[in-house]
């Protein structure tokens, strides 16, 4: 058994990992999203030294005031900078779309490969779970129960990630249903390994890229999502600065200030396009056999 | 085809029963007494009280209220409106749904109508300027939320140029932007689609033997490639149009206009527990009919699926 160990060679999974860089690069709008995306995270983690002003701070008597030299997007409808709004709103869309994925991912990969790996009664209880989770219109299911438990950026962020795992275990459990049968899993197993060691060693690094790159399409998706909620009122509240929320503002005052709701819009739909880019370039370099599947839903 | 049918069936009623559960049960995690609410500021003795609880059976046990939810539901009585005292809920939302179903029908015909032949043309002309600019446009119907769209033309349309009325449906015009604005997403996600789905159908054999055996090109992409290239299509269409009713939620928001997801927005904010739980199984359930009607649909024009 530890011999078996010493037979994988080392430096094939980084020329793994190269080979896959390789593609990637090729695809030249993947590269743009990868730029945009890290120059976001940036944004989300040092708000407050990009901001050339407080995202708080209301300015008296500019209200819905023009652009200015200082103040290149002018102000909201109660005075506030939306220059430094803006920058600051970038935090809430990353911190719900990286963590809400996560959420979604582990409990859809767990479920898929238990339901796939398991088959027989577990199989078809889960997989009656997941028709269930499916038949919810995702945005009334999001509005019910963020109303429920109230709206928080921690609500948003758990219940976008506990109702979202549905499509990744549908996936898993497909792939798995199919590695199951794959003479290397016999092969370990006829060389005495437990299930345990056959899910985590075999078969879940096989299902890994399908799901990365679903993953990184699905950001986007959640991005939309949770400013929808903020747009609504029952995602995160003021005077937390969220895309959303801002574009909310903005069809309150649209007309009187219309700059209000456009650098907020602006940003979203960069920010969705960056994701979705990223997630077609990963598709080309991680799971070539995929087709061009919109996940929108 | 018989034995499809049933399995289908049966694992749809299975997912209704699931989703009343679901949805009974998250109505009832809802903090607040709903008849608190209905008493408001009120001065009420707590026989009063009690009376009231009874009336509307909030005093029984918890099982015995989703029996009784379940039963009347079954049979078209959604029951009354807590907060909206004397207002029958169906009537809330039949009223509503015709606005909204107007509003998403008109929208997806015409987006149908767009997008297949986009996808084909872009397809059959693949990496023409014509099939560039489609990739573009569906790369950006995807990531543009529809709600700033709608904003955007708000913007353009009633306060720069004042042909359209922004919010509300004053006359017809009302419907314009936004059904201009669900067109936009859902030609981008068809488009796409259809496009992928022609492609992969013109690398088939049986099309190079259509081609061999001396078919013109439009023959051939009309009767063999298209022909093909549809049935995955559509599936999606086909789950897409159950969810169409509840999509359009924050549209109704951006335009004012009094559809189902206005109703269920404002029945949301006023804690009105009947109208919620009734939007929320109604949308549920069609989602389930529809994917089960388009299941059995598409087990019948491809016989590959109910065998297999």
């Amino acid at each position: 058994m530890i011999q078996r160990e010493t037979v994988i060679p080392v430096p094939y999974r980084r020329s793994e990992f190269t080979r896959a860089w390789r593609r990637f690069r090729r695809y030249r709008p993947g590269l743009f999203g990868l730029c945009f995306i890290v120059a976001l995270v940036i944004m989300a983690v040092i708000p407050d030294l990009l901001s050339p002003h407080s995202h708080i701070y209301i300015f008296r008597g500019m209200r819905g005031a023009p652009p200015s030299w200082s103040h290149p997007l002018g102000f909201d409808h109660i005075g506030r900078d939306m220059l430094s709004r803006t920058i600051w709103g970038s935090r809430v869309a990353l911190i719900v779309g990286l963590l809400a994925t996560g959420i979604s991912v582990v409990v859809g990969v767990t479920i898929g490969a238990a339901s796939g790996y398991l088959g027989g009664r577990v199989d078809a209880a889960l997989s009656r779970l997941v028709d269930t989770l499916m038949a919810f219109p995702v945005l009334v299911l999001l509005i019910t129960l963020s109303a429920v438990l109230g709206p928080s950026l921690v609500t948003v962020v758990v219940i976008i990630g506990v109702t979202g795992w549905a499509q990744y275990a549908r996936v898993v459990r497909a792939d798995v249903l199919s590695l199951r049968e794959r003479e290397y899993t016999l092969a370990a197993r006829a060389a005495g390994a437990g299930d345990a060691r056959i899910i985590f060693r075999h078969i879940l690094p096989n299902v890994m890229g399908p799901v990365i790159v679903l993953a990184s399409l699905g950001i986007g998706g959640i991005i939309i999502l949770e400013s929808a909620l903020s747009f609504l009122g029952l995602g995160v509240q003021p005077p937390t600065a969220s895309w959303g929320g801002m574009l909310s503002d903005g069809r309150a005052f649209i007309l009187i200030y219309p700059q209000i709701a456009i650098a907020p819009g602006v940003m979203i739909s960069l920010t969705v396009l960056a994701f979705n880019l990223l997630g077609d370039g990963l598709r080309d370099a991680l799971d070539p056999r995929q087709k061009d599947v919109s996940l929108d839903r | 085809m018989l034995r499809y049918l049933a399995s289908r069936l049966m694992q749809g009623s299975v997912v209704i029963l699931l989703v009343s559960i679901g949805t009974f049960s998250m109505m009832h995690l809802i903090p607040g007494d709903p008849v608190d609410l209905m008493v408001g500021e009120a001065q009420v003795t707590q026989e009063q009280l009690d009376m009231i609880r009874k009336k509307w059976g909030f005093d029984r046990p918890v099982h015995e209220q989703y029996f009784t939810w379940v039963a009347n539901m079954a049979r078209g009585d959604f029951g009354q409106s807590v907060v909206r005292t004397g207002v029958p809920v169906r009537n809330m939302i039949s009223e509503a749904a015709v606005v909204t179903a107007k509003l998403n029908l008109l929208a997806f015909f015409i987006s149908i109508a767009i997008a297949l032949p986009m996808g084909i043309v872009a397809a059959v002309r693949r990496y023409s300027g014509f099939d560039y600019a489609i990739m573009v446009f569906s790369t950006l119907g995807l990531a543009l939320p529809n709600f700033w769209i709608g904003l955007m033309l708000i913007v353009l349309f009633s306060l720069l140029l004042g042909w359209l009325p922004p919010f509300g449906l004053p006359s017809w015009q009302g419907y314009v932007m936004p059904v201009a604005v669900i067109v936009a997403n859902q030609t981008a996600l068809l488009a796409r689609m259809m496009r992928a789905s022609t492609i992969e159908g013109i690398g088939e054999d049986y099309v190079r033997t259509a081609r061999a055996k001396g078919l013109t090109e439009g023959i051939v992409v009309s009767r063999h490639v298209v022909r093909n290239a549809l049935l995955p299509v559509v599936t999606v269409i086909g789950y897409r149009i159950a969810f169409l009713l509840s999509g359009t939620i924050v549209i109704e928001n951006v335009f004012a206009l009094p559809g189902l997801g206005q109703l269920f927005i404002e029945s949301v904010n006023r804690v009105d527990y009947q109208v919620v739980q009734a939007i929320v199984f109604v949308l549920s359930v069609l989602v389930v009919l529809g994917n089960l009607l388009t299941d059995l649909v598409y087990g019948y024009i491809d016989p590959r699926i109910r065998i297999g």
